[in-house]
């Protein structure tokens, strides 16, 4: 696996591990593994947004299931990273409702302001640049995602602000 | 003004609050059901008010839920389908962030009706600060006593979570649904078994969508006959719909059943006209899966009937010369989007989401995908036209669950009544290299070419 190449560092604090308990008592005590999507979210924000063989052994044994359940899941679902990604990741949505009104033009102005190709990282691990499938936003086109929150109705100024706010560290990517 | 049963409150400041919403009426439908109706009573009452499934199918609410295996004795559960990933459709998004309470207590009276104990809200990953509404909204449900042991002192307890999925169109399908919910992947199941006798860890389960489900308070409040009112015909009540593209207000409306499509697209109330005041050129009425509707056949059917705004008129036709209100994703377009660009946009679409399971719909999306690259770029052939039309006919009916007709859909319906255009794009190459090609110059001023 190509993710063996990068190292992380695997901390869960009790912080974590609370939220992690929580969300395993949301169903039946026989049905653990029912957690594994929500546990991976919680998982991969606490650890700079992807998830090492490592971290999903380690998530295989919270949930007291095999580490092949979680590989299975991870590799299945695209919002899981499997190797490092940017800290800001900008996530276009591409679909036609976005398409049609200018997400191409968006994602292009995103990369070359921050001299990125799609699918590539910044090599200070800031920002990274995708082009997604639709993210349920199609009447406020173009947009897109970073973390927990949309960015809608974009345009090159919105952008430029946006790269701003995130170099200054006024972006809040998560809702805890 | 129009009816409205899920938006009307959506303007009153805080309604998103537990407090405000309660002050508003909310939660009476909960009073009602647990203190004066036996389950089976509401039961009788959403298949009286004639509601239809909101997620896409239409089938009809209330039958749904009287499949449900009452008699196995084992756990039931109601499981609400916040998956939307339909392109074209943000509706339950809306739904969940101004007014979140109102699918919590649809989910109460619902689950009641059920005779569920323990149930789910699955919304995707990617709406994850709704995610978190509701995880608050429902906290608040607890405080109150709305949720929990012995709801209003009865017999009955519930508990609600909301579960979050992690990018993945498929498990808006319920089955896929179910196993994602099982902490796997979104493969779907065979059916039957149904989710009504064998669901969620093999128990007996209803899916249902959350426009649905919020449509249930209002029923039991004022009764499914005067549901069944609201409406035109076979398509009762109201319908959320989400509309995008080329128009001048893009956004979630809440309209009533039976209104034309020509009042929809042009009135101020609703979309506002169109976008710059192009010339519209063709419609998806519901969602990207289904049949998308030419320039003449969007305001009036084949027959020279009003198209209106039901499941029967949008579908007024069939597949010849009709669509599907499905989801309610209505996307227009004008004469600068290009047909064939728009077709393989959603064929990448499908190609990227299509579980794997099925050889028809993996393999099948792939190649659809790759051919009308092909096309769009400037490198197809007049056979790759029919090569398209053969596989998309050989995924339809092919696969476990819907999701290869619904890759195999738009392609016919772009076949069927933009042939031209895919033709222009194999006979001029150069012409359509910039992506926007048809904004300098729409199709209609270069069709003539063709002919040549």
């Amino acid at each position: 696996m190509e993710v063996k190449k990068y190292k992380q560092n695997i901390n869960i604090t009790p912080e974590l591990q609370q939220r992690i308990d929580e969300l395993i008592s949301h169903y039946p005590a026989d049905k653990r593994k029912s957690a594994l999507l929500p546990v991976l979210h919680e998982v991969q924000d606490a650890h700079d947004n992807w998830l090492s063989a490592e971290l999903m052994d380690k998530v295989a044994e919270i949930l007291n299931i095999t580490p092949i359940e979680v590989y299975e899941v991870v590799t299945f679902y695209t919002m899981y990273n499997q190797k490092p990604v940017g800290k800001y990741m900008f996530e276009f949505c591409l679909t036609s409702c976005c398409g049609i009104r200018g997400a191409d033009d968006m994602m292009e102005y995103a990369c070359e302001k921050l001299g990125v190709q799609p699918g590539e990282t910044t090599p200070d691990g800031m920002f990274s640049v995708v082009g997604v499938q639709c993210l349920g936003a199609c009447g406020y086109a173009p947009m897109m995602q970073l973390g927990d929150f949309y960015k809608e109705h974009l345009t090159r100024e919105k952008i430029d602000k946006i790269i701003e706010d995130c170099k200054a560290g006024n972006v809040i990517l998560h809702d805890k | 003004m129009a009816t409205k049963i899920l938006l009307d409150k959506i303007n009153i400041p805080g309604i998103k609050s537990y407090d405000v919403y309660r002050q508003n009426g909310g939660y009476a439908s909960v009073e009602k059901a647990i203190k004066s109706m036996t389950p089976d009573e509401i039961t009788e009452e959403v298949k009286a008010s004639g509601l239809r499934g909101r997620g896409g199918a239409g089938f009809p609410v209330g039958l749904k839920w009287s499949f449900i295996d009452k008699k196995s004795g084992k756990p039931r559960h109601l499981v609400c389908n916040a998956d939307e990933s339909e392109p074209g459709t943000f509706k339950d998004r809306y739904l969940m962030e101004h007014i979140p309470h109102l699918l919590i207590e649809g989910m109460i009276t619902s689950s009641y009706a059920l005779g569920a104990n323990l149930s789910y809200i699955y919304i995707r990953g990617e709406y994850m600060w709704v995610f978190k509404i509701l995880e608050r909204a429902i906290k608040e449900a607890y405080a109150a006593g709305w949720l929990g042991k012995n709801i209003l002192g009865s017999d009955y307890s519930l508990d609600l979570h909301v579960h979050c999925g992690a990018g993945a169109y498929i498990c808006g399908e319920e089955t896929a649904l179910i196993e994602s919910l099982e902490g796997k992947r979104g493969n779907p199941r065979i059916k039957p078994p149904f989710p009504a006798v064998s669901g969620l860890w093999s128990n007996p389960t209803v899916v249902n969508n959350v426009e649905s489900i919020a449509n249930v308070p209002w029923i039991v409040n004022n009764s499914g006959e005067a549901y069944s009112k609201i409406g035109l015909g076979r398509s009762a009540g109201t319908k959320l719909i989400s509309a995008s593209g080329h128009i001048r207000k893009p956004g979630v409306y809440e309209i009533e059943m039976g209104i034309t499509v020509h009042e929809f697209i042009n009135s101020d109330e609703y979309c506002g006209g169109m976008m710059d005041d192009r010339p519209i050129k063709a419609l998806i009425p519901g969602g990207s899966s289904v049949p998308i509707l030419p320039e003449h056949l969007i305001y009036k059917t084949a027959n020279g009937e009003d198209r209106l705004m039901t499941y029967e008129s949008l579908s007024d036709g069939g597949f010849e010369t009709g669509s599907m209100l499905g989801s309610g994703g209505f996307i227009v377009y004008n004469d600068t989007a290009c047909i064939v660009r728009n077709t393989w946009n959603f064929a990448r679409f499908y190609a990227h989401e299509s579980c794997g399971q099925c050889s028809p719909c993996r393999e099948g999306t792939g190649w659809l995908e790759k051919i009308l690259h092909r096309i769009e770029t400037g490198n197809g052939t007049m056979e790759d036209i029919d090569l398209l039309w053969n596989i998309q006919s050989n995924i339809e009916g092919n696969t476990i669950c819907p999701l290869g007709d619904a890759a195999a859909w738009p392609v016919a319906a772009a076949i069927r009544h933009f042939r031209e255009e895919f033709e222009y794009h194999v006979l001029y190459p150069e012409k359509i290299k910039n992506r926007d090609h048809y904004v300098n110059e729409p199709f209609s001023t270069v069709k003539h070419l063709i002919n040549k």
